[in-house]
């Protein structure tokens, strides 16, 4: 079903490896509470998730199993004016259970999604943010339209309906940070608290940097992850220029993959110190071992195997792995000619023989592209196959891409046991972020 | 009329191509005028705008769209049909 592999993948060049900052020898494999570079263990103790799949982790994890695909029909107004009429929505969405009227005038979709989440990950987490601890805590969370429907709605309400008059809060509510401050407002979060705009790569973006302030010790605890809510008229209508998206399904690295396909959504997660868990006997999910981010600086919108290599590279060695050890790849795999093709070169160039041994899928079949939100819910799928041992499916695969030579996965999920694993996010603009998870 | 569409055509493209119009031959292809897939996207809605209709093109699979995009002269072919199309 994965088809042949067509050739070898070299091993990777030895200015691969320096271009990626390779120099240390391993690092992390530590059993104690500082890694072997001296800095202290970031470990995972919760996640929330609301998506096209499911309300929360376990019905989005027990959609990864199933395989089940969460693209329908898209459903607002004016959708019978685009030519891209499907994508990943979140159905059944009632603001009304979860906040007040007042809440609601103030919380974009994409915040209200966020809170959703960020309560099931305090929830898991346990933690209380009383007190010192919210004093050494923070939220760091990525997106890329912000409050994108509160721009419709009163563009629509200015421009369409010749209204002269917008709701006070409408900048509070759409600005981007807006999520992560009313995450910090929740929780009593008092340290960093910021957004990242990094397009398909913000949550990758956002997550690697809590981890790294977890890592130097300038924050106990971070929350972070991103949320996207793009679903409306003007959102998809600006996507439909690029001709890029699919009108019918997402088929990542299938050779008649035709397009990306568009998804809604939240993921957040509790990012803590390895000490400051253990010492609570807190559950860990998954450790959190490496970040790398690059820049392709060349294209727009075309992506680099070149730049996508240096971000893989460099977050097997900030995590102190070998690439051997990297058992699984959740990969950005939007379905697109472009980069699929480019992702699968990127990975047999980075990891030279063992790319043909690594599983490597696209869960964006299944939950859409959350472009600014897609890492953090990817990473529920990397933490399903550290965790469970399942790795998730890359579905609606049909027709083997000599040019996506990989394993995978296709169209069912499968039992594994894997130590390590990367998640890759490859935005436009060439901005690259790879993350790198150990089983604790 | 006929005329009158290549011409347009030709001049949408050689703006794109920083060319002459005299230079858009009907055998050119995009990529021989210089055109990579983003420019051929661009110049794609700047035929959609100047015509006022709707080309179904997806840049992941070109060659399966119904709109050919081989050389000029099946462009220019191919905008024929759909401006005939929309006064039908």
């Amino acid at each position: 079903m994965s088809g042949k592999k067509t050739e070898k993948a070299p091993r990777p060049s030895k200015e691969a490896r320096i271009d990626a900052g390779v120099s240390a020898p391993s690092v992390a494999t530590s059993a104690g509470e500082l890694r072997r570079d001296g800095l202290r263990r970031v470990v995972i103790t919760g996640a929330g998730t609301i998506n096209a799949l499911g309300h929360d982790v376990k019905t989005t994890l027990e959609a990864y199993r199933e395989g089940r695909c969460g693209i329908t029909q898209l459903d607002f107004r004016d959708v019978e004016r685009l030519s891209i009429q499907i994508g990943a929505q979140v159905h059944n969405w009632s603001p009304e259970t979860y906040f007040n009227r007042q809440q609601i005038l103030l919380y974009d979709k994409f915040t209200q999604f966020t809170l959703l989440a960020a309560k099931q990950a305090v929830e898991e987490s346990g933690l209380h943010f009383e007190g010192a601890l919210g004093l050494r805590s923070g939220v760091i969370l990525g997106t890329a339209g912000g409050g994108l429907n509160t721009w419709d709605e009163n563009y629509r309400a200015v421009y369409e309906e010749g209204k002269n008059r917008v709701h006070p809060f409408v900048v509070p509510k759409l600005m981007n940070n807006a999520a992560a401050s009313h995450v910090s407002m929740e929780f009593g979060l008092r340290g960093p608290a910021f957004t990242v705009a990094t397009a398909c790569a913000s949550s990758n973006h956002a997550m690697g940097l809590a981890f790294q302030m977890v890592r130097s010790g300038a924050a106990e605890v971070m929350l972070c992850g991103g949320s996207e809510a793009m679903l409306c008229f003007g959102g998809v209508k600006a996507w439909e220029g690029l001709r890029v998206m699919s009108k019918d399904a997402c088929r990542p690295f299938s050779a008649n993959r035709n397009g990306m396909v568009q998804g809604e959504g939240a993921g957040v997660f509790v990012f803590e110190s390895y000490e400051h868990a253990k010492a609570r006997g807190a559950e860990i999910l998954a450790e959190v071992v490496g970040f790398a981010m690059s820049s392709d600086a060349q294209d727009i919108v075309m992506p680099s195997a070149q730049g996508a290599e240096r971000a893989i590279s460099g977050a097997i060695v900030d995590a102190g792995l070998n690439p051997e050890q990297v058992g699984y790849i959740n990969a950005h795999g939007t379905g697109t000619a472009a980069n699929d093709k480019t992702e699968c070169a990127a990975v047999a160039r980075a990891f030279g023989h063992h790319a043909d041994r690594l599983m490597i899928s696209s869960t964006k079949s299944m939950h859409g592209h959350l472009i600014g939100g897609t890492g953090a819910v990817e990473l529920l799928a990397c933490i399903m196959a550290l965790r469970d041992g399942v790795i998730a499916p890359t579905i609606n695969y049909e027709e083997s891409d000599p040019e996506c030579a990989l394993d995978v996965v296709p169209n069912e999920a499968r039992e594994a046991k894997v130590d390590a694993v990367l998640s890759n996010a490859f935005a436009f603009g060439g901005l690259n972020a790879v993350i790198a998870l150990r089983r604790v | 009329m006929t005329d009158d569409i290549k011409s347009r055509i030709r001049n949408i493209i050689a703006e794109q191509a920083m060319l002459e119009p005299e230079q858009v031959t009907d055998d050119a292809t995009p990529e021989e005028l210089g055109i990579d897939s983003l420019g051929l996207v661009e110049s794609i809605f700047a035929i959609e705008e100047e015509f006022d209709i709707s080309v179904p093109f997806n840049a992941n699979e070109p060659e399966k769209s119904e709109f050919d995009i081989s050389n000029m002269g099946t462009i220019i072919a191919a905008v024929e049909r759909l401006v005939a199309q929309k006064a039908a």
